[in-house]
């Protein structure tokens, strides 16, 4: 893939579907990929990369898995790239509570959704108990 | 696909008294938890002293391999080995940093010279204090 044309509605770059751990690693290497095309420096490649992993494992873990989506485009005034998980499990009852630093519900330790908002320039999530959740990350370019 | 992933073994080599394990694949959690195990059996079975485990070309550290590694220091330390974690990428350390984890026990050295210095001087003083008891 070369350059991209940037438009105002964004413009998907890739998909893919997380089903397996090894799907985990296939998702952080595409965001890896994405990143170094668009000229990101090797600290924000890393930061996108890893909040990428730690959001596939969360939906892995707790939804069973789910799909993500890279598209660029403009967001907030600035080019970004832009990072979707959505998935069909269980939801998140108290937002509020899985975005506090050590909070965990299941076998990780709490970093999943709180690291990886520190880790990006925009991040939205939202869930419905029952529906599923989407989280989405958004780092300039 | 099974397979295919236990094809992906990552080598340990025994150099001395010490484990050197350079992990250079991009590892998916199950590999990792995988390599955790066949340390500490490695350290059961050869009796090592020490394991170097070198991360130079690892670009992602994320919160699951985090804690696989000081999992396995901790694992590693009650069985009287000392494990050193060499050759962390800035970025890596940056990012590992900002995520908010903390690696307690994780003992670590820029390179692997450094970390073999580390090891020796470790292992070294407490062999030297072993047979200072014995006499």
């Amino acid at each position: 893939m070369d350059e991209l044309p940037l438009g105002k509605e964004p413009d998907k770059l890739a998909s893919y579907a997380v089903q397996s751990e090894y799907d985990i690693v296939k998702a952080r290497q595409i965001a890896r990929q994405l990143s170094k095309q668009f000229h990101m420096g090797i600290v924000d490649q890393t930061r996108l990369t890893t909040a990428v992993s730690e959001l596939c494992r969360n939906m892995f873990e707790f939804a069973g898995g789910g799909d993500i989506v890279f598209e660029t485009g403009e967001f907030e005034g600035h080019e970004a790239l832009m990072i979707s998980c959505i998935d069909h499990g269980p939801g998140i009852a108290d937002l509020e509570l899985a975005m506090k630093d050590g909070y965990t519900s299941g076998k990780g330790m709490g970093f999943g959704l709180p690291g990886a908002k520190r880790l990006v320039d925009n991040f939205h999530i939202e869930s419905e108990p029952g529906k599923g959740t989407l989280v989405r990350i958004t780092k300039w370019i | 696909m099974t397979e295919f992933l236990s094809e992906k073994r990552i080598p340990i080599i025994k150099m001395r008294d010490y484990l050197v394990v350079s992990i250079q694949v991009d590892m998916h959690d199950r590999l990792a938890l995988e390599l955790q195990a066949q340390i500490l059996e490695e350290v059961s079975q050869t009796g090592a002293k020490g394991v170097l485990i070198d991360i130079s070309v690892l670009e992602m550290v994320d919160s699951f391999i985090g804690r696989m590694l000081s999992g396995m220091a901790s694992m590693a330390a009650i069985m009287d080995a000392f494990v050193v974690i060499v050759g962390m990428q800035p970025a890596v350390a940056i990012t590992l940093v900002e995520l908010g984890l903390e690696m307690p026990g994780v003992e670590t050295a820029l390179n692997m010279e450094k970390g073999i210095e580390m090891l020796e001087k470790r292992v070294g003083t407490k062999s030297q204090k072993n047979s200072k008891q014995l006499q």
